[in-house]
């Protein structure tokens, strides 16, 4: 039996044209409920018209990420239990981002940002020649291996206070994904790298507060990624290894 | 100047005020002792070539820190961009500069 | 609604803005003051003995503690940025020294 027979929840509703006003509802108490499961419950029982988003709904897309008690989450491996206020939980959009409506958050300004900071690869070689050997516990491909279990949620993205004060700043995630790809033996390029970082915006915007490492449900490790980025920075430009 | 330029700007002028700050506040702590007087003062610093120097090169590196610092204030917290905000952080810069060589002038000459 | 923001890391972030924003502003006053020197050396000594009153002295620790956490806040930065050891060695570093910084300048000044 749950210790409570329902939850009060208060959802942030609106878009650009309505201005965000939160809606409160009341929703049966359960054991082993997730805030998703909670968001679902009010679009299927309550209010129809809620709009939001999920996939998976077992922690791998990061597609249902939101605000849940002013903490970005994926609301499928958010337990109830965990963030009970009291009675009362609150769920938003996830912030920093622009809102389609709802809970449905715009995340084109993140993937442009992911774009912008040239987390591509620069090849090397053709298919017409051997596949380079890459050795695992080399110090460069372990740095790299650190950041590519990333699946843009944008939790990070709405997490940085930074971010919000600054309307150029890439990002953690841009920036580490910028890390994994400047410590890719492979590449030819990674002076473009550190180019596309060092701009208005780039790694040294960060104030190394450390909210992105501190909720990536994935417990990656944009701070460092970023510091690396800065440390690399500074190296060439006091005339160190070049890309 | 790029973020970059002004990234390197504000650690290198840092690292250049930390032991100058040690040694200020060493100062300090010594010149506080038994009150402080504009004689106190002036005694130790007046046509002093070293402490000129010192304190020179320490408000030429706090006026590059404060006002680069600002400026990122200025930014995330007061919202102003671009001209604008280059603007008032280089004003500030040159302020700092003005009144503390003028500051080390009145202490040293 | 209201974020959710206060683990260590970012109250780091956010004292060694204030510190620097507060030395900031106190700067200007400290060169003008100084200032006086050159001229009106009574005015100095008049501002001078202004520093005994407790009020002042209490303002003044809290410059020094400003200047403290500042200093090594900022040295904890350059380090995470540009030295190659892992986060937590770094954060205890400072924090040690910081504190011992904060008990020897009381000490001292308690001393006067």
């Amino acid at each position: 039996m749950p210790e409570r027979d329902h939850l009060t929840v208060t959802v942030q509703r609106g878009g650009p044209g309505a201005p965000m006003r939160p809606q409160t509802f009341e929703v049966p108490a359960y054991d082993n409920q997730t805030v998703l499961d909670v968001v679902s419950w009010i679009q299927q029982n309550a209010d129809p018209t809620l709009t939001y988003r999920f996939a998976c709904r077992v922690g791998m897309c990061g597609s249902c990420a939101m605000m849940v008690n002013g903490v970005p989450r994926w609301t499928c491996r958010t337990h109830v239990s965990k963030v009970l206020d009291g009675n009362a939980i609150e769920v938003g959009p996830l912030r920093n981002l622009p809102v389609i409506k709802d809970l449905a958050a715009d995340m084109d300004p993140f993937f442009d940002k992911w774009v912008s900071a040239e987390g591509m690869h620069h090849p090397t070689r053709t298919r017409d020649d051997a596949i380079e050997a890459i050795d695992p516990v080399a110090m460069d491909r372990q740095e790299a291996n650190a950041g590519i279990e990333c699946i843009n949620c944008s939790v990070c993205y709405s997490a940085c206070d930074t971010v919000a004060g600054n309307p150029d700043y890439l990002g953690p995630a841009a920036l580490q994904r910028a890390w994994t790809l400047y410590n890719d033996a492979k590449d030819a390029n990674r002076d473009a790298i550190l180019d596309a970082v060092s701009g208005r915006g780039g790694c040294h915007s960060c104030h190394s507060m450390g909210s992105c490492t501190a909720y990536c449900p994935n417990e990656l490790d944009p701070l460092s990624a970023i510091a690396g980025l800065k440390r690399a920075t500074a190296k060439r430009f006091f005339g160190g290894r070049k890309g | 100047m790029s973020e970059f330029h002004l990234y390197m700007a504000q650690r290198l002028s840092a690292l250049v005020m930390a032991p100058f700050v040690i040694v200020h506040i060493g100062v300090m702590i010594y010149a506080i002792q038994g009150g402080l007087s504009a004689a106190e003062i002036l005694g130790r610093t007046q046509s002093s070539a070293f402490w000129f120097a010192f304190y020179g090169l320490f408000v030429v590196a706090v006026s590059i820190h404060a006002a680069i610092g600002l400026r990122t204030i200025l930014g995330e917290w007061a919202g102003l961009r671009g001209g604008a905000r280059d603007g008032v952080a280089a004003v500030i810069g040159l302020g700092l500069l003005a009144l503390g060589a003028q500051a080390v002038w009145a202490v040293t000459a | 609604m209201k974020i959710a923001r206060a683990h260590p890391l970012w109250l780091a972030y956010l004292l060694h803005r204030l510190s620097g924003l507060g030395l900031a502003l106190f700067l200007p006053l400290h060169f003008w003051v100084l200032s006086y020197a050159l001229n009106d050396a009574a005015k100095l000594d008049a501002f001078l003995t202004l520093t005994e009153m407790p009020l002042v002295k209490a303002a003044e620790f809290g410059l020094v503690f400003l200047l403290a956490v500042h200093f090594f806040g900022g040295l904890r930065l350059i380090a995470l940025e540009w030295l190659p050891w892992s986060a937590p060695q770094k954060t205890w570093a400072a924090a040690a020294v910081a504190g011992s910084f904060l008990v020897s300048t009381t000490f001292l000044l308690q001393a006067i």
